[in-house]
């Protein structure tokens, strides 16, 4: 970046700061303030899975029967799995966009690792759909008479979970960026994968409703996160190259 | 390793294949600084497998490739701090406006501005480029090439694609200008470019005969007999 700062030549003092900043333009926060910039430009793709999330959970009672003390059981099992299915649906349109209009390839190109491009996409995936999700499901809870013991457990495990997701979907979702129709296969990919996170994140709510700590299911969520925050980037930076060569 | 001069992209019998059919061999020439190679070659001769190879996106090829001297890929690192490539796919994010996507490759306001008014977008900075049309947003790409910060080494896929002529003038003078500059182009286009100093490399002439699988089969079956 200091090359590029002195191939811009110094035409004054003046504009010396915008200029570094413009050297740092590629930087993680420039990458995560523009794809948050995205983001919010594309508000259908953000209250889409939200209102998936919704309106099945909405469709549980009159699917299974109105009975509140079966509602409570199966509770947290189906906050987490439909949690899980609209991680998926919304994690697949997280590279396709930039893997066509050529901006994943320029990416690419970057001097700085794909790695950190990755995890900035990832980070905001994750801030309009798995944050989200996480601060609705206490009231998705009470609809499905969720005890009140449950809410902190579901939300807390919902954040660090699907923050996991997202990250792990990223992986999928850079493997299948250069297919046509990918859906079915990345769910394929993906779901298995979502396995871990799912039965930790359901073990938390169950722990705490049946009265016991709850915190060694938490560790274990945060341990996921940390291992896959690792990891994943990594993984899905290596598909995206291996997509590109097409 | 004959050139040491800062920045200069040599190659040495490179040959490159694409799903294991051989697109050319024994392609030679160096990109020394102010000066521009042109690839031609019908379609699928491989201009934009060359291309890929050079901004080292794709690395099954056999031969050499220098940047600096120093063979790839471990000189890719320093080459792409030297790159600026825009291929088929511009590059261009259509849910930004032109400036936000120059901010995006690091050019200041101002920069951005100027380089916009350039390549004639001027009262479009702060329109969505998925409003604009499909000329307007290949210049939108070409854009970068205006920039001050613009690094040295452009390699370009076909620049003058959806370009109208006054775009192709323009473009042709700023790159005249960039050589001066002691920049260097690489380009492919199925159009006369003009420019000074510019190397046509025909990738025609470096065309592997192809063997299709039944003569292939049929050498194999002599080859056998002949044991």
């Amino acid at each position: 970046m200091a090359t590029e700062t002195m191939a811009t030549g110094n035409e004054g003092g003046a504009g010396d700061n915008e200029r570094l900043e413009a050297a740092n333009g590629s930087g993680f926060f420039t990458l995560l303030r523009t794809e948050l910039l995205l983001a919010l430009r594309s508000r259908a793709d953000i209250v889409n899975p939200l209102l998936f999330f919704v309106t099945v959970l909405a469709m549980m009672p009159l699917g299974i029967g109105p009975d509140p003390d079966m509602l409570a059981r199966m509770a947290p099992g189906l906050i987490w799995v439909m949690a899980l299915l609209a991680t998926l649906l919304s994690q697949e349109a997280l590279f396709r966009g930039d893997f066509e209009d050529g901006s994943l390839e320029q990416l690419s190109l970057q001097p700085q690792p794909l790695y950190f491009a990755v995890l900035a996409k990832v980070a905001v995936h994750w801030l309009v759909t798995g944050l989200p999700l996480a601060v609705l499901s206490p009231m998705l809870g009470m609809m499905l008479n969720l005890p009140s013991a449950g809410y902190l457990p579901l939300v807390i495990s919902l954040l660090l979970g699907t923050a996991s997701l997202s990250l792990i979907g990223a992986v999928g979702a850079a493997l299948t960026v250069a297919l046509r129709r990918p859906g079915l296969l990345l769910a394929l990919i993906i779901m298995p994968l979502y396995v871990p996170v799912l039965i930790f994140g359901t073990g938390t709510v169950q722990a705490a409703l049946d009265g016991y700590s709850y915190s060694a299911q938490l560790a274990v969520l945060a341990a996921i996160l940390a291992a896959a925050s690792a990891l994943a980037p990594l993984a899905a930076a290596g598909a995206i190259r291996i997509s590109l060569d097409h | 390793m004959t050139s040491n001069l800062p920045g200069s992209l040599e190659v040495r019998d490179l040959s490159c294949e694409r799903d294991g059919r051989p697109l050319f061999s024994g392609l030679s020439f160096s990109l020394e600084p102010g000066s521009a190679v042109q690839v031609l070659g019908a379609n699928g001769a491989g201009k934009s497998t060359l291309i890929r190879t050079l901004i080292g996106s794709a690395d099954d090829f056999s031969g050499d490739i220098y940047w600096c001297g120093t063979p790839y890929p471990s000189a890719l690192p320093r080459m792409r701090q030297s790159l600026l490539y825009i291929g088929h796919k511009a590059g261009v994010r259509r849910g930004l406006t032109p400036l936000e996507n120059l901010a995006w490759y690091g050019a200041t306001r101002s920069d951005a501005l100027r380089a916009l008014e350039a390549v004639g977008l001027y009262g479009y900075e702060d329109v969505l480029c998925q409003q604009l049309s499909a000329g307007q947003g290949r210049r939108v790409a070409l854009a970068r090439l205006f920039l001050p910060s613009a690094p040295a080494l452009w390699i370009l896929d076909e620049p003058l694609a959806a370009l109208d002529v006054g775009g192709v003038a323009s473009l042709e003078a700023r790159m005249s200008g960039h050589l001066a500059a002691g920049g260097m182009v690489l380009l492919t286009s199925h159009q006369p470019v003009n420019l000074e100093s510019l190397l046509q490399v025909d990738l025609a002439n470096y065309q592997v005969p192809w063997v299709s699988g039944a003569d292939h089969l049929l050498d194999l079956q002599e080859v056998h007999s002949g044991d």
